[in-house]
């Protein structure tokens, strides 16, 4: 090897690196100002790409010329970040108010909206853009050709960060921004119009999204899968930079772009793990990132499951549902059963996720981890070790308790969205093993022929069986929650100093909390495997563990029925928006956002609150 | 979960239970059930979209099938195993469809061979690729149209002998349809060009390449062969890093897919001249048959037909004469209608081979030229598929039934 092609391998890891820290230092200003984790920025990269990608052409059909392109990719990010006023106007300023987790169920929504309409407008092609003019022919570098066009990609990055450096610290605007970054309640007191600020700030988070995505272009044909692919890359930069700092991101793109650029020598077919991997050490070794600074004290996300006597009619009601639900095979046909089936496993996973934010104020963004640990253990038992279900189910469930105490003895030594971006690195890595372990684990074909025992087979059996598993399992936990134990996980989210005053060894709980939270993921995961027949690495991807935050989310945080109404009412709307037409995503992108609307604390939560209002 | 949601269920069982019986009288349609990757891969599912929709319509006008109409239930599959199956048995078990057909991507196809395989219901994969959804996974109940890798892989090699070149390197996507591909050029190359050797071997994953590093990778091994498997957004960067670094200069490349016009016409005038490809040029077929489909298509959709589309319209047809063949929509009886059955289509006759169920469909083989503002395919050849099939010998070593 020698060290022309690796000062080239170094070069192309330097220009990649380059547009992820424009996009990404847009995620990292946005979250710093105003706390939302928007994942809709992908969304806005990928607009951005596709408006360019349009745009520029017509524009050079004009006048031909240098001026003419970046005009039209400046124009572009300019749209975008127009586009970042209207979602922040429209949206985002309604529910400032809500839980701010709720704002990153608002931004999910948008990606889902923006998926369907990206095609409806563009179209469903590829839409490679036009070459840079003046920037056509490669350059020579020791002996072998780069294209000039990368060079200027390069030099992109530190204009950026130069741009913005002196935007935050030459500028009143800036300086309410760092200040908001650092003490957001202190200058709403000072009487700064947050409104604005926050508008100003969602423009330029956007628009930076809008020229990251801009500038692909001549390197990278604006397609449909581009905003999920850049959403996972973006996150890690900020969090590796430590989330609101702009050099932090910088630094970390670099360390990322070169990563990548040398990984793919060493592990051609291990890609993906690397950048994760790197995210989990640098956490391990530094939870705030490179720069970032710890959370104020009191945390961002103290809102969660309150004390409140229960009714006396609760077991009554409790019986009452079981009952019912015992009762629906004599009404239901095979599919109403399957579709039951599989809201009863996804409330039991909703909730198990709720013990961990709702009671113990942990944001886990990785859940779907131990869903999938079980799910894939009790496929592998079947696999490898020819277990039968009945067996199969505990060790699925034993590896996802595994999986939970390992991946919790890393994780509680963070807090706020450092734990919460630690546990998704997780998620991400068990990911990457059971996608690239093809031997083992089958990678993207999954494992298939995981089908229960003779006994259970049927609907109705099967029904049955996942109904008294899961009415056991949620049970159980709902008496976890009011027990001594659940009363010292909530302590120590109100209050983590005083809860550690009154002698509550708070990690060993929180590590506790995980290991039990994890399990009952894992005991879903396998009843799901079973339910399906097989699996396959997207139980463990990031989709998989934003569904489990959304129906905890849509259901309500703050109450202990919440996650299991809001698992029954995403996958009916689910079941019932998909046949119905191509646009699926759309309808229930905007489903999910009138949720958010009208019901600002979940459903269950809100409905409560109306209650109460009126008692 | 609350009453109401329970209301909402109730109401659902009463209606399907009421709705049941009416839905069996005589002359209801036949539902066929279809899914595909309309969102993750809209380039080749949404003209194959719109070739289905004509043969159905045709297929109707004239009256349908055995006095029945033909209905054709469309979902997304997803692009995911789990997903696809999960809305395979929605079709089944809901919709109450008479047979599958569809999807995409390799994997997919093979677990909806396995899902064909534990409902016994017939699954008729027209894109999968992958030689396992005939081979090792194959079943009675999967049948596939397209030429499989093992096929395409094959009659490039054959162009490959020709160009002397002995160093070879290897790009594909990291996923079944690619990891299969890679494997079988490196046992046909090794087989068929003496003294032919791997020197370089790059597996980005799907939708994710670096294109910078790969070309770079790739450079610095020096091959005087590439063959690549990459498709979609991860071709076009691959193209065009290649294309400014020289990567393609005095270098052979044997290419799947790249002539079909959904991969082709989004590199525009970037097309690499000379590759050796597999595709589809629509525009220079001159028989009758496949003009009339053109001209109907493009008066249809206003568009030009891509490979998606001619697949989508063979396949409805396909399915229609093995409907009327098996006298029924009976399981069994269409299977027994398909194997070894001979069928008159667009593009000539092709037979469903009964010991593998892999379809004799051949594919154009040519070299990329640019031809104005697009890409198109000069010098080349339709190949029937049979010659290239595996050895009956093969198919019973590796099949499991």
């Amino acid at each position: 090897m020698d060290l022309s092609f690796l000062a080239i391998q170094a070069l192309n890891g330097l220009s990649s690196a380059s547009s992820l820290f424009i996009t990404a230092c847009g995620l990292t200003l946005v979250f710093g100002v105003t706390r939302i984790v928007n994942f809709a920025h992908g969304s806005l990269y990928m607009i951005g790409a596709y408006t360019a990608a349009t745009l520029v052409p017509r524009l050079l059909e004009f006048s031909f010329g240098p001026v003419t392109f970046w005009a039209g990719i400046l124009a572009s990010a300019i749209v975008v970040g127009l586009i970042g006023v209207l979602i922040e106007v429209l949206l985002l300023r309604r529910i400032y108010g809500a839980p701010e987790l709720f704002q990153l169920l608002a931004t999910f929504g948008v990606v889902l909206v923006v998926q369907d309409v990206t095609i409806l407008i563009f179209g469903p092609e590829d839409i490679l853009g036009p070459r840079a003019p003046g920037l056509r022919a490669p350059v020579e570098i020791l002996g072998r050709r780069f294209p000039s066009y990368e060079l200027v990609l390069i030099a992109a990055g530190p204009v950026v960060l130069g741009l913005v450096w002196l935007l935050l610290r030459r500028t009143r605007f800036g300086v309410l921004v760092r200040a908001a970054t650092q003490d957001r309640e202190m200058i709403a007191a000072l009487g700064v119009n947050q409104a604005l600020l926050f508008t100003g700030t969602l423009f330029l988070g956007a628009f930076l999204a809008g020229l990251g995505g801009a500038l692909q272009i001549p390197r990278v044909s604006a397609h449909a899968g581009m905003d999920l692919s850049i959403i996972a890359e973006a996150f890690v930069v900020t969090v590796v930079g430590g989330m609101g700092s702009v050099p932090g991101a910088f630094l970390a793109a670099i360390l990322i772009g070169q990563l990548q650029a040398f990984g793919i020598l060493i592990f051609p077919k291990s890609t993906l793990v690397v950048v994760f991997l790197l995210m989990a050490v640098v956490l391990a070794v530094r939870p705030y990132g490179f720069f970032g600074r710890p959370e104020a004290i009191g945390g961002t996300h103290a809102v969660g499951v309150a004390s409140r006597e229960r009714s006396p009619f609760a077991t009554l009601a409790a019986l009452a549902v079981i009952g019912v639900l015992a009762a629906l095979p004599l009404i239901g046909d095979a599919y109403v059963l399957k579709v039951a089936t599989e809201i009863l496993i996804f409330a039991l996973f909703a909730f198990s996720l709720q013990l961990l934010i709702g009671v113990g104020g942990l944001v886990s963004f990785g859940h779907a981890a131990f869903f999938g640990l079980g799910a894939y253990g009790s496929a592998l038992a079947v696999k490898w070790l020819a277990l039968p279900m009945e067996t199969a189910i505990p060790a699925g469930l034993l590896l996802a308790a595994l999986g939970a105490a390992l991946i919790g003895a890393f994780v509680v030594r963070l807090s706020g969205i450092y734990l919460a971006m630690m546990t998704l690195a997780a998620a991400q890595i068990v990911f990457a093993v059971a996608f690239q372990w093809v031997d083992v684990t089958g990678g993207d074909n999954g494992i298939v022929g995981v089908w229960p025992s003779a006994w259970a087979s049927g609907p109705i059996t099967y029904y049955l069986f996942t109904l008294a598993i899961t009415a056991a399992v949620i049970l159980l936990l709902m008496r976890v929650i009011d027990a001594p134990f659940g009363y010292a996980l909530r302590a120590a989210r109100d209050s983590t100093a005083r809860a550690e005053a009154i002698g509550l060894h708070i990690r060993r709980h929180r590590w506790l909390a995980f290991t039990i939270s994890g399990a009952a993921a894992g005991l879903a995961g396998g009843i799901y495997a079973f339910s399906r027949g097989s699996v396959d690495p997207t139980l463990l991807g990031i989709p998989t563990s934003v569904d489990a935050l959304t129906m905890l989310l849509i259901g309500g945080i703050q109450t202990v029925t919440g996650p299991l109404v809001g698992a029954g009412v995403l996958h009916v709307l689910r079941d019932q928006i998909m046949p119905l037409t191509s646009l699926w995503r759309l309808v229930l992108g905007l489903s999910i956002i009138a949720i958010v609307l009208v019901f600002p604390r979940g459903i269950v939560g809100t409905l409560r609150a109306w209650r109460e209002e009126r008692a | 979960m609350t009453k109401a949601s329970m209301t909402r269920w109730l109401a659902l069982g009463l209606a399907l239970a009421l709705s049941g019986p009416a839905a069996q009288a005589q002359q209801a349609p036949i539902k066929l059930g279809e899914l595909n990757s309309y969102a993750r891969w809209a380039a080749f599912t949404v003209p194959y979209r719109n070739g289905w929709q004509m043969a159905l319509d045709e297929i109707n006008a004239k009256g349908g099938v055995l006095g029945r109409k033909l209905e054709i239930v469309s979902r997304d599959d997803g692009a995911t195993t789990g997903d696809a199956t999960r809305v395979a048995d929605e079709l089944v078990t809901r919709e109450g469809v008479s047979l599958l057909f569809g999807s995409f991507q390799s994997n997919v196809g093979i677990a909806m061979a396995d899902y064909a395989n534990q409902k016994k219901i017939l699954y008729i994969a027209a894109e999968p690729l992958t030689d396992a959804i005939t081979m090792a996974q194959g079943n009675r109940y999967t049948f596939r149209i397209r030429p499989s890798n093992f096929m395409q892989v094959g009659m490039l090699v054959d162009q490959a002998k020709a160009s002397g070149a002995k160093r070879w390197a290897i790009v594909a996507p990291n996923y079944e349809y690619g990891q299969s591909a890679a494997e079988v050029f490196k046992r046909l190359i090794m087989e068929r060009v003496p003294g032919a050797e791997i020197v370089a071997e790059q597996y980005p994953a799907l939708g994710k390449i670096e294109a910078g590093a790969t070309v770079s990778a790739l450079e610095q091994a020096k091959p005087d062969g590439i063959f690549n498997v990459l498709f979609g957004p991860d071709l076009t960067q691959f193209v065009r890093e290649g294309n400014t670094r020289g990567l393609f200069e005095d270098t052979t490349i044997l290419s799947l897919l790249t002539g079909e016009p959904e991969w082709l016409l989004p590199l525009k005038d970037e097309v690499p001249e000379g590759w050796t490809v597999t595709g589809y040029p629509w525009d220079e077929i001159t028989d009758p048959k496949h003009k009339a489909f053109v001209d109907a298509y493009r008066a249809k959709f206003n568009e030009t037909p891509r490979l998606g589309s001619l697949l989508g319209y063979m396949v409805v047809y396909m399915i229609r004469d093995t409907i009327e063949r098996a006298g029924s929509v009976e399981t069994e009886a269409m299977i027994k209608a398909l194997e070894d059955a001979k069928f008159d289509t667009v593009i000539g006759p092709v037979t469903m081979r009964g010991i593998d169920n892999q379809a004799t469909m051949g594919a154009w083989v040519g070299k990329l030229v640019l031809k104005g503002a697009t890409g198109g395919m000069t010098d080349w050849t339709y190949m029937d598929g049979a010659p290239f099939m595996p050895s009956e010998a093969e198919v019973k070593a590796a099949r499991k039934d």
